[in-house]
């Protein structure tokens, strides 16, 4: 059952709460301890409890899964590292708050990898999460842990966090819908910070009509975040039925059909080309040819800020703490122990790329560029509504089978260059490619969510009919 | 050899709230880390998010120095590690300042120096590290305090001018009412640098850090240029090094020489949107502008009609200069009111004033309209400053009022003349000095309340009568 349709069954006194969350528990019960999608779980029990006390709220006290990189003071968050190993933040973060304002309840906190630096939740210090469709299999990353526990059945929605695809990409491989909303749509006070001029809030869900409807309680100002927009709330969910596209071009861009897409999914795109043509809008070819240079310019902002932004985690005031005999080998040792490989990579590089006399080289160039690929994006939509494509080259892949870590960068190619750029775009369930799904993404221009989760909805139904 | 010197200084801003958080900034005197949040903290999650009252205060001074201040600014992110740094990084800006340009002007035995700015802009202090024979302690409630820092050019030529030119700038931080500017409490903290230039040759330059009282940057500069001036004379080179400053023991601490490479990998803020000043918001401060120390001194001089001397001596505090203009407008006379305030008030005034404006202004009335006379109200006045009580008070309950009634003196004349007939016969024979005896008896008889000069009057009319 979808989040909409659970709540339409609490209205109707078809069901309680209670049979709710005994439900999502007797499935975690039987998946759970395959695929890992969580850290850690609250206590059902307990959240039975808030039936009447959250009956009159919108959401109904329904649990919602919340990655383990958005702070709550309910259970600890970790962000998948040993480094907060335990740490119990002392505030929520605001898409928390809101959520709870809205009768929602903290089901659990979600695995990812450390600091939400990946693309397969293999990276996490409380062990990888497996992809519900094939537990051979990865279930994508950094939301690994959200999109598995909605995949599996586990959670109705969830939270996760997008900088570079760790929403859409997931969802992808797990064959559900992951939103990323506009840079600034939703506050990131209580996102702990990986790369701050890329981080974003998203939603995992069934369907497209849940992640509207948990969009519109977590979008909206915060004067606590200064990147935050001064945006009013909004009813995503009011304008997604219509009866057709006609009044959009979606732009298919060669960049993103290349020559090493396999023929399977080289068929899928050609079969939601046909259906978006069904349903009267016109698909034209485009180009974005800055696409290759996403990869670089990312792996160089992101990694640059996160060398800041982990800087905090020094042994002085929170978290581990490893002795030494200085202030200095305290601090070395702490980050020795509390990182793992892939964080300590993106803080080498992000330092390297920061250093004098390699600033403009790297940091510079990255940035540059990334202003390019904006500026790409605002041309291409000024001739197209939206963009489409597959949302990560491939299907899910197997655990350990991307052990370079260029290779596993790869599976990120087309998410990139919209987060480079802050666009909103989200990804749904395209078909299957080796019996295993394969994501459909739209990408918007900036502040563009209602076109882009009107044409997702007409594309759900028509892909799934 | 020349002396060149150039300050870089730190300025404490006196806003209420730190720079990016709610917390109290008057971290002075405080229960250690009382005066935190998770945002001065570095917790992670949080956010700064920019305090309007520190850019309009840092400004005023921008204003003040006629720097050109930049329309659109940025925040960056300064790296390095550090027990008393909670994120790994000071929030400062180093790219695009709030302002460049300006110059200030002061005042070095009477004659104009200008010492021109090149650059002011807005950071964040750290916390302070307190060392205990058991370990540091670090206190974090300065944290997140803000800072304008103001860096000059290297236009001072000696050690002297270095210590005038930051007392004048301590006269305009608080005139402009932006900071107490008190150095002892660190609210005014400077780094100097200094070179000794040969034959238009500029010398190895070396730099002092955190001097903190006028005389310690007179003479520690003047021991550095000492330092300098002997290897130089001996055809020798001088290290480049950076040093600390003992004032106890009049001793400068070499902490590094030669300028080690420290990295900072400064790059632009994330989490802050570029600081946009909008025309209005730049009129609006400017509005608000409190008049500056040198206008008002020339106003001072020419409304007043104080010599330039003296209003220098009264525009050295601002509450001075204040408490003077109520004084001035009390009496009805600018001058009278300086000569009461720099004669007799100055040596009383600790903190504040010693007496109330409006009473010295009412004891300065009575003095004129020689109700009192002077040597008893400066008398009533030192009682009153030294012991804490209302003038205006000790005026009546020592019924110090002046005895200058008609009546009343030619009864006491009369009863004088018949106590000492041989004094009245002495001045009728012709010696003058009798009168003056018959004065004294009244005198003594009123504990010198009597108006002399009416008195002598009245006497010498009833003697020759």
């Amino acid at each position: 059952m979808s989040l909409t349709e659970t709540l339409t069954a609490l209205n109707q006194k078809e069901l309680a709460l209670a049979d709710v969350v005994a439900s999502l528990w007797k499935r975690i019960e039987e998946r759970e301890p395959e695929i890992h999608a969580f850290i850690r779980l609250a206590d059902p029990e307990a959240l039975m409890r808030r039936e009447e006390a959250l009956s009159s709220q919108p959401l109904r006290g329904l649990p919602i899964a919340i990655k383990d990189n958005l702070t709550t003071v309910d259970l600890p968050t970790t962000c998948g590292s040993k480094s907060l190993s335990g740490f119990r933040p002392p505030f929520d973060a605001t898409c928390v708050t809101r959520l709870k304002a809205a009768g929602a309840q903290v089901q659990g906190k979600t695995n990812l990898d450390e600091f939400a630096m990946g693309s397969s939740t293999e990276h996490s210090a409380f062990g990888s999460t497996r992809n519900p469709c094939d537990p051979d299999r990865v279930p994508g990353g950094s939301s690994g842990g959200s999109a598995a526990a909605v995949a599996a059945g586990e959670a109705l929605a969830a939270l996760g966090t997008d900088t570079g695809g760790s929403v859409r990409q997931p969802a992808a491989l797990c064959g559900i819908v992951g939103l990323r909303p506009t840079y600034g749509r939703v506050s990131r006070w209580g996102l702990v910070a990986f790369a701050s001029s890329l981080d974003t809030v998203g939603v995992l869900a069934r369907t497209v009509r849940d992640a509207a409807l948990v969009l519109s309680i977590i979008a909206g100002h915060d004067p606590k975040d200064a990147t935050s927009l001064p945006l009013p709330p909004h009813d995503y969910t009011e304008n997604l039925e219509t009866k057709d596209l006609q009044d959009l071009k979606i732009g298919l861009p060669r960049e993103y059909v290349p020559p090493g897409l396999s023929p399977a999914a080289r068929g899928l795109v050609d079969r939601w080309c046909q259906a978006l043509q069904e349903l009267g809008a016109e698909v034209v070819e485009i180009s974005l040819p800055l696409t290759e240079y996403a990869l670089p310019a990312y792996y160089l902002v992101s990694s640059a800020e996160a060398s800041a932004n982990l800087a905090r985690y020094d042994g002085v005031r929170y978290g581990l703490r490893v002795p030494g005999e200085l202030m200095a080998e305290m601090m070395a040792a702490t980050r020795t122990a509390g990182f793992g490989r892939e964080v300590k990579r993106r803080i080498m590089l992000g330092t390297f790329a920061l250093s004098a006399g390699y600033y403009d080289q790297y940091y510079g160039k990255a940035q540059r560029v990334r202003t390019l690929i904006a500026r790409e994006f605002e041309a291409a939509f000024q001739e197209v509504d939206l963009i489409l494509g597959p949302t990560s080259p491939t299907p899910a892949f197997r655990l350990g089978e991307k052990a370079d870590p260029l290779s596993m960068y790869l599976s990120d190619v087309f998410t990139l260059p919209s987060a480079l750029a802050g666009l909103p775009a989200i990804s749904i369930p395209g078909g299957e490619v080796e019996g295993l799904p394969f994501g459909l993404q739209l990408i918007a221009p900036r502040l563009g969510e209602e076109k882009l989760l009107r044409a997702a909805y007409a594309l759900e139904a028509a892909l799934s009919a | 050899m020349d002396v060149i010197i150039g300050l870089e200084i730190h300025v404490q801003l006196a806003t209420r709230t730190k720079l990016f958080c709610r917390c109290r900034a008057d971290y002075f005197a405080a229960e250690p880390n009382t005066l935190t949040c998770p945002v001065c903290l570095g917790m992670p999650g949080a956010l700064p998010v920019p305090n309007r009252k520190a850019v309009e205060y840092a400004l005023r001074v921008a204003f003040a120095l006629g720097s050109e201040v930049q329309p659109r600014s940025q925040f960056d992110r300064k790296n390095y590690f550090y027990p008393d740094l909670p994120k790994g990084y000071q929030i400062t800006q180093r790219a695009v300042p709030l302002a460049v340009g300006g110059e200030l002007v002061y005042l070095l035995d009477g004659e104009e120096r200008r010492v021109r700015i090149r650059e002011l802009h807005i950071e964040e202090d750290a916390g302070k590290l307190i060392h205990t024979p058991d370990g540091a302690l670090v206190d974090m409630n300065r944290c997140g305090v803000p800072l304008v820092e103001i860096v000059t050019e290297p236009d001072l030529r000696a050690p002297r001018e270095a210590r005038e030119f930051l007392r004048a700038l301590r006269t305009l931080l608080r005139h402009l009412g932006v900071s107490n500017a008190d150095m002892e409490k660190g609210e005014l903290r400077c780094d100097a640098n200094l070179s000794l230039s040969q034959d238009g040759e500029l010398g190895t330059k070396v730099e002092i850090k955190n001097l903190n009282s006028f005389r310690g940057v007179e003479r520690a500069l003047a021991k550095a240029a000492q330092a300098q001036a002997e290897p130089l004379s001996r055809g020798e080179r001088v290290m480049q090094a950076t040093y600390g400053w003992d004032e106890t023991r009049g001793e400068l601490l070499l902490q590094r020489q030669k300028e080690e490479a420290h990295d900072y990998r400064y790059f632009p803020e994330p989490d802050l949107v570029p600081l946009e000043l909008s025309p209005e918001f730049l009129a609006q401060v400017k509005e608000g502008m409190p008049e500056l120390p040198w206008a008002r001194r020339d106003r001072f001089v020419s409304q007043y009609g104080l010599s330039a001397r003296d209003a220098e001596v009264l525009l050295a505090e601002p509450t001075l200069a204040d408490y003077f203009e109520q004084v001035a407008a009390g009496v009805g006379d600018g001058r009278e009111a300086a000569n009461w305030v720099l004669s007799e008030v100055l040596r009383y005034w600790r903190e504040g004033p010693p007496v109330p404006a409006g009473e010295l202004a009412e004891l300065i009335r009575r003095v004129r309209a020689g109700r009192v006379s002077r040597t008893n109200a400066k008398q009533v006045l030192e009682e009153a400053a030294e012991g804490g009580r209302s003038l205006l008070e000790l005026l009546e309950s020592r019924a110090l009022e002046q005895v200058s009634d008609e009546e009343e003196l030619r009864r006491l004349a009369r009863e004088a003349i018949a106590a000492h007939p041989q004094a009245a016969a002495d001045f009728r024979a012709g010696k003058a000095q009798a009168l003056g005896f018959l004065v004294g008896q009244v005198m003594r008889a009123t504990r010198g309340r009597a108006d002399a000069k009416k008195l002598s009057q009245i006497l010498r009319e009833l003697l020759t009568e």
